[in-house]
């Protein structure tokens, strides 16, 4: 046993690492609309699907290069994130029981929509980009991955620079630390709150892009995209993208041990078991304190 | 009985993130004492407010209320001893009739408790509260929706609501912002009345003229710290409090 | 010439509602027509109809219960997105009792809508301290990681459910039954939201500090509200066990989560009788597009958009205005 048991946890490890990377990857777009705008949008896993289908399209029935067609389909789910603040969001900002419902009730169409349509079944998946495979501490792992860890760290970074670094980035930090103030000094909460829905729906577009490969298409992997971005930022803490990281590792190490060492079938229960841990003893999230004064009450 | 002290704070810290709101801040309150809390926008007036009647839990410090340790008691258990306040920024439930308003503070535990169980009409008594702070009966203000009421109203009602709690400690958070003159001038003989009953009333102000002629006591704030403590008229003259307002050194 | 909409109060809605005199006939019918004629029609609806459309009033009594139940939820701050929690908890307590210990639906009914609402109650708890979409989102996920639970550990049947629960012994005490606690919540949630309880919850919704600041326990009135609903929603759930006689995963499934969502804000939020209208569009609706399958979930969400968006407030409510007041055009003096 002692010969496969160091293999096992090192390919364990490996394998965690690259699950938590995609759960951070998964819930960063919601994450990043939530803590800008305040809006929570229920859409995020439908948005997920719309593009990966959007790029399967544009693949198999226009016949784009799959570079292109991944382009445009991230830039058609931005479109689609836009529209569906400026006709529908815009129209009841700030009444949380009505963006609630709009944003869950677009989600369902978008979703049953392409379950009604009959795009179902194995044929609808995309391709790996590179098909190989490494071996990395004596684990084999697919380029796939590999690719994910790369894109998914670029973005986490990215996402910190241009918050800090950028005039768009500092203007959406000054809405969500005070709406009112970032106001008066200028800042139209409309158009950034228009900006953070389109860039937290080119998120999931992009996170679609590089996970969906992976495995296929289908409308019901809308609903898991969507519980699991929902299960690290209530873990995390909203609007944080410290937790939302932090979440993201802890859940998905979780899951990979549990697969391994205990069963498949309760990496489900994992998260299920740390949103409740974590909601009774830390209310608003591991990291998710700034928050404080307005959440909790 | 005079000189009983009803609220003792005792070096009270709070920082958010980083920012130190309130540092060090300690004062004891006698009771039937008036007390004037200012300072310059920003310096933790409210937040000072939010520690003593547990809606923000302070870092370090203790508050004890009638000799009671109530550091980080729950807000709704500090009303239930005594401690009522009034907000800076008034939310009325804008679609219910003033009177209806009153309700949910008449609905409260301590009221239940002080008059044994039973008030009787709570419509009644929401109306003779309403009348004392000034709305007139006659002309059946306080069967207006709340959101139809201009602000020298609502701000009667944001005290009526405190009042109708009966309580031992009374804290107006701003009560005359946003009001004119005259309609400050209309208030504060309510607020006389309310010390001459022998209520323990803290005051936030900014408008410090109509606060002087009623304080006994003034304390200010600056950066979450205390610089003055003392009567009116002396706290006015403290070279500290002239370069925390006009900014001069 | 500019002109604006006028809305005045019909006369006899202020004689019949205000003084209290009512002098003639047709002022009591105006004041009861609203009230009586839907109940006696509601009462009178299962004797005149056939066993397919029995079923199908069955069903809007159940989905109008949950619709209840989300309302009463909605009214009180908190927006659940998985009404199906309740539904199902409901559904597989009563499957247990009556499945392993062989309790007769006389018990399990009322036993798993009282337990089935404690466990609900108990599992959203530590959410309340938390304002906005927390609520929402974990309601959304729990019923869905329940189904995963239930198929991962195959306790309860697993994928199998469990099967050959005790029927309910006729047809008609079935309909009367959830037709009887339909009205009975109805009414009863109508009246408690009216009383000064009620005032209290919806001041929860409104502005939750100054509830606080009344010396009011807010978790703990939040903590009765949710514990009513989920009893609703699961004494929905555990009556429809013994209907079908079969409780399994499908129990948690969407549709009890999305209908009575959509039933409530197509009907008009805040009046219970807009979710139980609701339901009683949309359930039959749904019977007819059947054909169409799973378009149905696509219309229920661009359903829920349109209504949200265009009149939030609803049919209930504007049937209501319509009722009690007239509208005309009047020049506007500039």
């Amino acid at each position: 046993m002692q010969d496969y048991g160091m293999p096992m946890l090192l390919g364990t490890i490996v394998y965690a690492f690259v699950n938590s990377i995609i759960l951070a990857l998964m819930a960063i777009g919601f994450n990043l609309t939530f803590g800008i705008s305040g809006v929570a949008n229920f859409a995020y896993g439908a948005l997920y699907i719309f593009s990966a289908y959007a790029t399967w399209m544009g693949l198999n029935l226009v016949g784009m290069p799959y570079p292109v067609a991944a382009a445009v389909s991230i830039l058609l789910t931005m479109l689609a994130g836009a529209l569906m603040y400026r006709f529908i969001l815009m129209r009841v900002r700030g009444q949380a029981l009505s963006e609630v419902i709009a944003t869950f009730g677009i989600g369902l169409a978008i979703l049953e929509i392409f379950r009604y349509l009959g795009f179902v079944g194995f044929e609808y998946n995309l391709p790996v980009f590179v098909d190989d495979s490494i071996v990395l501490a004596g684990v084999f792992i697919d380029v796939q991955r590999l690719l994910i860890v790369i894109i998914g760290s670029a973005v986490i970074l990215g996402l910190w620079w241009f918050t800090h670094h950028t005039r768009l980035g500092l203007a959406f930090r000054g809405i969500a630390q005070d709406e009112r103030t970032a106001l008066t000094l200028g800042i139209d909460s409309d158009r950034i709150a228009l900006l953070s829905v389109s860039l937290g729906a080119g998120l999931a577009a992009l996170a679609a892009t590089v996970i969906i490969p992976l495995g296929s298409i289908s409308p019901g992997e809308g609903y898991d995209v969507l519980i699991k971005a929902l299960a690290v930022c209530i873990i995390g803490g909203l609007g944080s993208t410290g937790g939302t990281i932090v979440a993201s590792f802890v859940i998905g190490f979780a899951e990979r041990f549990t697969d391994t060492y205990i069963s498949s079938h309760w990496t489900m229960i994992v998260s299920l078991a740390a949103i409740l841990v974590v909601l009774t003893l830390k209310p608003s999230g591991l990291f998710g304190k700034q928050k404080e004064l307005e959440e909790r009450i | 009985m005079k000189t009983a002290t009803i609220l003792k704070v005792a070096g009270l810290f709070k920082n958010f993130g980083g920012v130190q709101a309130i540092s060090d801040l300690h004062f004891d309150l006698a009771e039937g004492e008036l007390l004037g809390l200012i300072g310059p926008n920003g310096s933790g007036k409210t937040t000072a407010v939010n520690l003593i009647t547990g809606f923000v839990k302070p870092s370090t410090g203790a508050v004890f209320f009638k000799g009671l340790d109530i550091t980080g008691l729950a807000a709704h258990r500090t009303v239930r001893l005594g401690i009522a306040r009034t907000f800076q920024m008034v939310k009325p439930f804008y679609q219910l009739p003033a009177y209806k308003n009153m309700i949910i503070p008449l609905y409260s535990p301590r009221v239940k408790k002080l008059v044994g169980g039973k008030y009787g009409d709570r419509d009644a008594v929401a109306l003779d509260l309403l009348e004392e702070v000034g709305f007139e009966r006659d002309a059946r203000v306080a069967y207006k929706v709340a959101g139809a009421l201009p602000q020298g109203y609502l701000k009667r009602l944001e005290l009526a609501k405190a009042i109708a709690l009966q309580p031992d400690l009374l804290i107006l958070d701003e009560l005359f912002s946003g009001l004119s003159l005259a309609e400050v001038a209309s208030i504060l003989p309510i607020i006389e009345k309310l010390r001459r009953d022998g209520k323990t009333i803290i005051m936030i102000e900014h408008r410090l003229k109509e606060l002087f002629r009623i304080a006994d006591r003034v304390i200010v704030l600056n950066y979450g710290q205390k610089i003055a403590d003392g009567r009116a008229a002396d706290v006015m003259e403290s070279a500290a409090v002239k370069s925390a307002y006009l900014g001069t050194e | 010439m500019q002109k604006r909409r006028e809305r005045i109060d019909r006369g006899i809605n202020v004689r019949s509602g205000d003084v209290f005199a009512l002098c003639s006939w047709r002022e009591m019918l105006y004041l009861a027509g609203p009230r009586v004629m839907p109940v006696v029609a509601i009462l009178l609806l299962p004797l005149a109809l056939g066993i397919y459309w029995q079923k199908v009033l069955l069903s809007v009594a159940v989905f109008a219960l949950l619709a209840i139940s989300w309302d009463l939820l909605a009214q009180t701050g908190m927006i659940s997105l998985g009404q199906a929690l309740f539904f199902g908890m409901g559904a597989y307590v009563t499957g247990i009792l009556n499945h392993y210990w062989g309790l007769p639906p006389l018990l399990t009914i009322p036993a798993a809508a009282v337990f089935g609402g404690l466990i609900c109650t108990a599992l959203l708890l530590p959410v309340l301290r938390l304002r906005g979409i927390y609520f929402s989102m974990v309601t959304l996920i729990l019923p869905l990681m329940l189904v995963r639970l239930i198929e991962a550990t195959r306790i309860f049947g697993g994928t199998e459910g469990l099967t050959g629960m005790t029927p309910l012994p006729s047809r008609w005490l079935e309909i009367y039954l959830i037709v009887g606690a339909m009205l009975a919540a109805l009414f009863g949630f109508r009246r408690l939201l009216g009383t000064d309880y009620g005032l209290v919850l919806k001041g929860i919704r409104d502005n939750d500090r100054s509830v606080i600041n009344a010396g009011i326990n807010i978790y703990w009135y939040k903590t009765q509200a949710l514990w009513i609903a989920s009893t609703v929603g699961a004494f929905a759930g555990s009556f429809m066990t013994h209907v079908y006689m079969f409780v399994g995963m499908p129990v948690f499934a969407l549709d009890y989560s999305i209908l009575p969502i959509a039933a409530a804000v197509v009907g008009g939020p805040g009046s219970l009788a807009g979710a139980t209208l609701g339901a009683f569009i949309l359930v039959p609706l749904s019977e007819v597009l059947r054909g169409v399958g799973g378009l149905r979930i696509v219309f229920y969400g661009v359903f829920l958009v349109v209504f949200i968006v265009a009149l939030p407030e609803g049919i209930f409510h504007y049937v209501q205005r319509k009722y009690y007041q007239f509208e005309r055009w009047v020049e506007v003096d500039t």
